[in-house]
């Protein structure tokens, strides 16, 4: 990566400000208004370790089920051996595009009790979605896998292929090629794609509340408490959410490396 | 030097743009109405008949479960007149010092049990929606659907565990006609509106409450006529035409 070493233009100091105030004026009303005194003892109450419990299990169950699907999609994708591999694409980055609500329509349209494939998953598995810790992660997989396969996919295609192709000359087959040279060569993207698709599964909120609806210690995980929480008690959401922030601030500094380059002759 | 010109008008002329769209005079003068969620039906023609009996531009109405409404009244929203499905939450906005003049009673309604259709699970009252393995879809308890669905279970001594707290009554009556659960309690309006979609079964008398619906004029003068016109007898008919009581 090259620095941008001339000088910017005087004048876009204006945006950086504009930029600054836009993200951090809303952060900074919600320190203001937010009940200090009594923040601890909102934080310990039983329902918001409820529901950051239940967001802990359901986006880390979406992580694994997106880097169990989204890991050999990549490998597929970044290959290019079919001529299917865009047309997989567009359906793979949909979700990324999509409005999350759109995401949860479809997924009650679709699986449902009453869906259009839902209802031969009750009628054969007894098995229904909607209102279910289930339905949470599969709301949260379908958001959360295009980033995680985007990610992978970028770091594949980064990969120096020599080593590859060398162990490919001497008679590796694909499978162990891709295990000990691949995968290894690629562990930080997995890194980063993983913690990118728990991220946004962890804040997942369109597509839980439309699919799963909104119930205490099954369905509600943190950022569904703090929509209900609005309606009762404000002070109760502003707390919430600095738990969100806090969270948010820790995904940063685990992928700092990542989107802080350390200088402009660095790498 | 020209592009630098170009973009920086047109950032000041989008900045101005957002101003003004943020601003809260409104230059058609028409009406902001927020109204509560089961309100949707008889609010579009109330609008309606309002600006054909006094000429003014035909009403906005914004509809939403009623904290909802409350939060973003509380947040500063621009609205000329709130109407509330029940007097807890219009309390809240009184609270804030957003009212002007009184706030009044124009509309009554009662809740009822609805089920997909055909009743695929027998549910004749109130004491079956405890059944074990039956998924009963309630408002959340903020919610004055769900506040007053609770009321009645309490009457009735029943506990039901709602699969969900909705955040409104209406997300309750689309998911009853979906089929995604097998019962929910709703006011009588929206088995009226969702038709043959679901199936009513009425709840006892005795543990049946009354949904009272409160309006209030919170910003300008226009409200306060609004909330006169509900009083009217045009407002009545139409209100009962969607199967509202009135006062």
């Amino acid at each position: 990566m090259t620095g941008h070493t001339h000088p910017p233009p005087r004048a876009s100091i204006v945006a950086v400000i504009a930029a600054c105030a836009l993200i951090g004026l809303p952060l900074l009303g919600l320190a203001l208004r937010a009940p200090w005194s009594t923040i601890l003892d909102q934080i310990s109450r039983p329902e918001v370790f409820r529901a950051l419990w239940l967001s802990i299990e359901c986006s880390v169950a979406a992580t694994a089920l997106s880097f169990v699907i989204g890991l050999p999609l990549a490998v597929w994708m970044a290959s290019e051996t079919s001529r299917w591999t865009n047309v997989v694409r567009a359906f793979v980055l949909l979700p990324m595009v999509l409005p999350p609500v759109v995401g949860g329509l479809a997924l009650l349209l679709a699986f449902g009790r009453n869906g259009v494939f839902g209802q031969y998953l009750d009628a054969w598995f007894g098995i229904t979605l909607p209102f279910s810790t289930a339905g949470v992660i599969v709301a949260e997989t379908w958001v959360a896998l295009p980033f995680f396969v985007l990610t992978t996919e970028s770091g594949l295609r980064a990969t120096d292929t020599r080593a590859a192709d060398a162990a490919a000359t001497l008679g590796a087959k694909p499978w162990r090629i891709l295990t000990t040279i691949t995968l290894p060569m690629i562990a930080p993207s997995l890194q980063a794609a993983s913690i990118l698709a728990w991220a946004r599964a962890l804040g997942e909120f369109g597509a839980t509340i439309t699919f799963a609806g909104n119930l205490e210690s099954t369905t509600r995980t943190m950022p569904l408490a703090v929509y209900t929480a609005l309606e009762s008690s404000p002070e109760a959401a502003i707390t919430l959410s600095f738990v969100l922030i806090a969270i948010a601030m820790a995904v940063l500094f685990v992928l700092r490396k990542r989107w802080f380059p350390t200088g402009r002759t660095a790498r | 030097m020209r592009t630098v010109r170009a973009i920086g008008a047109f950032a000041t002329a989008t900045a101005f743009a957002i101003l003004g769209l943020g601003s809260c005079s409104h230059d058609d003068n028409s009406l902001v109405i927020f109204a509560a969620a089961s309100l949707q039906g008889p609010f579009r023609e109330l609008a309606e008949s309002f600006a054909t009996a006094t000429g003014a531009t035909t009403p906005r109405i914004h509809v939403a479960g009623t904290p909802q409404l409350v939060l973003q009244i509380r947040e500063g929203a621009c609205v000329d007149v709130f109407a509330s499905a029940d007097t807890v939450q219009m309390q809240r906005v009184v609270d804030l010092g957003r009212v002007h003049g009184d706030t009044i009673v124009f509309a009554k309604n009662k809740l009822v049990i609805v089920t997909s259709p055909g009743n695929p699970h027998g549910i004749r009252a109130l004491e079956d929606l405890a059944r074990d393995g039956l998924r009963v879809l309630l408002c959340g308890p903020d919610v004055p659907a769900g506040r007053y669905a609770r009321e009645a279970l309490a009457n009735a001594s029943i506990s039901v565990r709602s699969v969900s707290d909705e955040p409104s009554v209406r997300s309750v009556a689309h998911k009853v006609a979906l089929g995604e659960v097998d019962a929910g309690i709703v006011y009588a309006t929206d088995a009226k509106a969702l038709g043959n979609r679901v199936e009513s079964v009425a709840i006892d008398p005795r543990w049946n409450v009354t949904a009272t619906y409160v309006a209030a004029n919170t910003d300008s003068d226009l409200g306060a006529s609004f909330v006169r016109f509900l009083e009217s007898k045009d407002a009545a008919r139409i209100l009962m035409h969607h199967g509202f009581e009135t006062p």
